[in-house]
């Protein structure tokens, strides 16, 4: 019997530990699974290294986390984005870093990770800034440098429909980088508008196959990080 | 002629420039700013589809005001509408798509472009800024052409063509080709070789502009490719 509905968000994230790598999807507001973040917020998990593309915006989701200090490292492409006052503030007075990734070389890591490849050779950052102190490497007259593969011991993602096996669809580029990140977790924790039973989705729509998946909890009307920066919501 | 005179294209201009050279059937993926105007301005009876790399092939223009779905955005996080025929995937097939050379065209914004290709798009440097880089790294490495859409000076009046940039590069040698307000101009391995000059501009206007080796429209002008 596989069911991996979990009753609640509290119970979804009560065992992310002090000191851990937890990937979060979305891209800007697109695919942040908002109300899994409040959870570990509330949970108390501290000293965490981040993976996302951004920092968040406003003072909730992710920027909440950060604000709250529990964010010891971020690993993101782009951490200004509209809104997005909390991470520069820390990150300028010294209380979280910083490991600035291109997003092409970000995504590959995590999908590397998730398929056990160590690392990689890349085109992308030789020449630059980022690409100094990089093993590099030079194949067919062309010069590539050495990334390594990324894994984490969590995954908080978001998804449009789940069955309770795992098996999921997202909603348009909500998408973006929850597929990799769920390969790429010990743990994948996805909160969904709608799960159904086995069967109920087509096995030729289906993205994410559910042995990436851990544990599902429904979340049917989930917020948006947008309205609630209107609205001047901080969390908590 | 002065400066005080407005002579050179519009931003708007400059993009219906650089559309006039998307060839029909292109993938390009256009960056945010005056690059995002061009799909306005590709002549009828091309098809082109637009790649934005947060995870969408054929993507349509942004819908009216409070329109949309939130969860459809281009990479600058704005609402845009799926055209016919697109599709979603996660963000690492979106830069298998870049990276792996299969995007025809890439249109930038820029800082500085060097006259031997390299381009500066992503950092001024300064040591308070929170450095960001997003996927221009990527896309310069992967795209197969790169064209830049920038004004031709700062707003101070400094050149951002120019012989080699101060700026931290976003990669050495990938600038194929230049739209400016004052010109089109082609990179060559190491000079600004001027295709076209904008109406009313006249060539030592330009290369008083120009920060890099600058050379005049040949007398043959090459074959357009």
């Amino acid at each position: 019997m596989i069911d991996k509905r979990i009753a609640n968000l509290d119970e979804a994230v009560a065992d992310v530990f002090d000191g851990a790598t937890v990937m979060v999807g979305g891209f800007g507001e697109a695919g942040s699974p908002i109300e899994l973040i409040h959870a570990l917020i509330d949970q108390g998990a501290k000293d965490l290294t981040v993976v996302n593309n951004n920092t968040g915006s406003g003072e909730v989701g992710l920027a909440a986390l950060i604000k709250a200090g529990r964010v010891s490292k971020m690993i993101c492409s782009y951490p200004r984005t509209a809104n997005s006052t909390v991470f520069p503030e820390l990150y300028r007075s010294g209380r979280t870093s910083l490991d600035l990734v291109p997003q092409g070389t970000l995504a590959e890591r995590i999908r590397a990770g998730g398929a056990g490849i160590p690392a990689f050779y890349t085109a992308t950052s030789v020449g630059t800034p980022l690409g100094e102190g990089k093993e590099r490497r030079t194949i067919d007259g062309r010069d590539y440098v050495l990334e390594y593969g990324l894994t984490a011991d969590f995954a908080l993602i978001k998804c449009r429909r789940a069955d309770y096996h795992g098996n999921l669809l997202f909603n348009k580029t909500a998408r973006n980088f929850a597929p990799v990140m769920a390969t790429a977790a010990r743990t994948t924790v996805v909160q969904t508008v709608e799960v159904v039973a086995p069967g109920e989705l087509d096995p030729e729509c289906v993205v994410t196959p559910g042995i990436f998946v851990d544990r599902i909890v429904t979340v049917d009307s989930p917020a948006l990080e947008s309205e609630l920066v209107a609205l001047g919501v901080s969390y908590p | 002629m002065t400066d005080a005179t407005v002579i050179g294209l519009s931003r708007d201009e400059m993009a219906a420039r650089a559309a006039l050279d998307i060839p029909d059937g292109s993938y390009v993926n256009l960056g945010i700013g005056i690059p995002e105007r061009v799909a306005a301005f590709v002549p009828e009876g091309r098809e082109v589809i637009y790649h934005t790399e947060n995870g969408l092939l054929g993507m349509g223009p942004s819908p009216e005001d409070g329109a949309g779905d939130p969860e459809l955005i281009n990479a600058g996080k704005r609402r845009v509408t799926a055209a016919r025929g697109a599709s979603f995937f996660h963000h690492a097939d979106s830069f298998v798509m870049i990276r792996g050379g299969h995007i025809d065209l890439c249109v930038l914004g820029a800082l500085q472009v060097a006259q031997n290709g390299d381009l500066a798009n992503w950092s001024t440097g300064t040591p308070d800024a929170i450095p960001a880089v997003g996927g221009a790294m990527d896309l310069v490495a992967g795209v197969k052409r790169i064209f830049v859409i920038t004004q031709h000076t700062t707003r101070t009046g400094e050149p951002k063509l120019v012989k080699s940039c101060t700026y931290p590069l976003t990669s050495p040698g990938v600038v194929d080709r230049i739209y400016t307000d004052l010109a089109v101009i082609d990179v060559t391995d190491d000079a600004f070789q001027v295709v076209e000059l904008s109406p009313g501009v006249e060539f030592d206007y330009v290369r008083d502009r120009t920060g890099g080796k600058l050379l005049p429209i040949p007398e043959t002008p090459p074959e357009v490719s």
